[in-house]
């Protein structure tokens, strides 16, 4: 069911081999448990330079792994959502607070997701959710902190981003969060490692493409956290660019390091306009 | 100066191998693009050449199409084709296009298989750990890229 979109490219057509490549984003639309509708192509926004239409990397997916995430019950990430729900009611720490406790019922996190990474006027900083979460554990709880891309923290991230699933992607890059905003936006174009690839090469000037067996999207993080059918589990955003920046032969940044922080917001406000979708599914 | 002469004996001896000491990836002379020595002094095997355009630090077809290597799955679509490729370029430009095709195409995507410097986080292979102090090695070795090139050189279009 590749309908129109082999076709479009002229070298999958001329090209005769083992295997048919793709190309481009396919034309299916995501509707969530029928319920749910899903924004997974919009005009880019317009401080994102090179894209003039943005999409969601389900559509850069196989039928089959698309069809995995149109329903609650197929999907196997709403397993970690179900895993952060026990976590949200818990108490745990010295203060004797759960989530629950101060935050009431975890829909009421509804929007939270969308507006991520976020400046911080407390702290300073641009925050993530992960920095969020153990901020509230260590400080209102007394409880100790969860491992930035570990499976609590995942799962609880991911069931922050399902209670808002559908709402538009909207981090905001002005203002005290500008700074941040350009340097990863700087880090985003910066070629590493021995192959010298940045984060562009790929999914800026190669989306729609294969490189060897990878169908090449647009690399946005809307569908944050990922379960992957590759490795069987939920996978955090740092968990991510690490991976990509390792794959340049590099040497990587460290999860919820300030620069993979500021690399977030650039990333997610390149996404600005899509839905969030997390916990999505991919390969 | 017995050790001089020693050392001499020994350059005698390995006459017919002295041709075979690679050139540094720092000391290859790019003409346009285009290196015109062989970089190890020994002729390419292509049968190698092909191997490399699938596996280790080769893995061209990770980006680009080879119809003479269609058995293999998986091909690339962020570089052209290289159908024909051996009728589009001379040895010469092919050479210096595996070693650093950033001297032929300006910021191009493609990696530099024999370059050592300059790069920004260098990493130890695909760990993601720094690099360290050690010596960096090219992706490919001088014989590698002969053979890669050897390899090439017999994609013309029938
Ligand atoms: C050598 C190529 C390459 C580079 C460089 C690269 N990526 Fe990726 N990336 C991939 C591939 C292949 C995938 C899996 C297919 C896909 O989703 O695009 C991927 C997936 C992703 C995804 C998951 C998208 C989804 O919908 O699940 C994100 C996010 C991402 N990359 C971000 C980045 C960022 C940020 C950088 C730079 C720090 C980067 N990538 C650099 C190849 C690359
Ligand atoms: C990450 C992607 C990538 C990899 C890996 C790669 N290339 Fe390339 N290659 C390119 C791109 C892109 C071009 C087009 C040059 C440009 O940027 O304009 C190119 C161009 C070429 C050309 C010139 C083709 C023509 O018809 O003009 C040759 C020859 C070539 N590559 C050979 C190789 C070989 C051999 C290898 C492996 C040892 C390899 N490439 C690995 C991306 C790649």
């Amino acid at each position: 069911m590749k309908k129109t979109t082999l076709a479009v490219c002229s070298i999958a057509v001329l090209w005769v081999g083992p295997q048919l490549a793709v190309a481009d984003p396919d034309d299916d639309q995501l509707v969530i448990n029928e319920e749910i509708s899903i924004v997974t192509e919009v005009a880019a926004p317009a401080h994102v330079e090179n894209l003039s239409t943005i999409y969601s990397g389900w559509r850069f997916r196989s039928d089959e792994t698309q069809a995995v995430q149109m329903d609650d019950f197929d999907n196997p990430g709403m397993i970690g959502v179900e895993n952060a729900l026990v976590d949200w009611d818990t108490v745990e720490g010295t203060a004797g607070q759960s989530c629950a406790g101060c935050h009431g019922a975890a829909e009421d996190m509804a929007g939270v997701r969308a507006v991520y990474p976020k400046w911080n006027e407390e702290k300073g900083l641009v925050t993530t959710l992960e920095m969020e979460v153990n901020n509230c554990r260590e400080a209102r709880m007394g409880a100790d902190k969860w491992k930035y891309t570990g499976g609590d923290m995942t799962d609880m991230v991911a069931l922050i981003s399902s209670v808002s699933r559908g709402m538009p992607v909207n981090v905001a890059i002005d203002g005290p969060a500008q700074s941040t905003w350009e340097e990863g936006k700087e880090l985003y174009y910066t070629r590493t490692g021995q192959l010298e690839l940045s984060c562009a090469n790929c999914h800026e000037d190669s989306y729609g493409m294969m490189i060897r067996a990878d169908h090449l999207s647009q690399g946005q993080i809307n569908g944050f956290p990922t379960y992957r059918l590759k490795n069987t589990k939920l996978n955090s955003v740092h968990a991510r660019f690490k991976g990509c920046v390792r794959d340049t032969r590099a040497e990587t940044y460290k999860p919820g390091s300030p620069e993979f922080v500021a690399l977030e917001l650039y990333v997610a406000s390149r996404g600005n306009g899509l839905s969030v979708e997390g916990p999505s599914v991919r390969n | 100066m017995k050790h001089i002469s020693g050392l001499a004996v020994m350059a005698a001896f390995c006459g017919s191998f002295a041709a075979a000491e690679a050139i540094k990836p720092t000391d290859v002379v790019y003409v346009d693009g285009a290196v015109e020595a062989s970089l190890s002094g020994t002729a390419g095997d292509p049968v190698s050449g092909a191997e490399l355009m699938n596996k280790g630090a080769g893995n061209c077809i990770a980006c680009h199409q080879v119809s003479d290597l269609a058995h293999l799955p998986f091909h690339g679509e962020i570089g052209p084709t290289l159908d024909g490729v051996a009728d589009r370029w001379t040895v010469a430009e092919l050479r210096g296009i595996v070693a650093n095709a950033k001297v032929m195409f300006e910021g191009t995507m493609m990696p530099s298989f024999y370059r050592t410097t300059g790069f920004f986080r260098l990493g130890d292979a695909y760990t993601g750990d720094a690099h360290g102090d050690t010596e960096v090695q090219p992706l490919l070795t001088a014989q590698q890229v002969e053979d890669v090139v050897a390899y090439l050189v017999t994609l013309t279009e029938d």
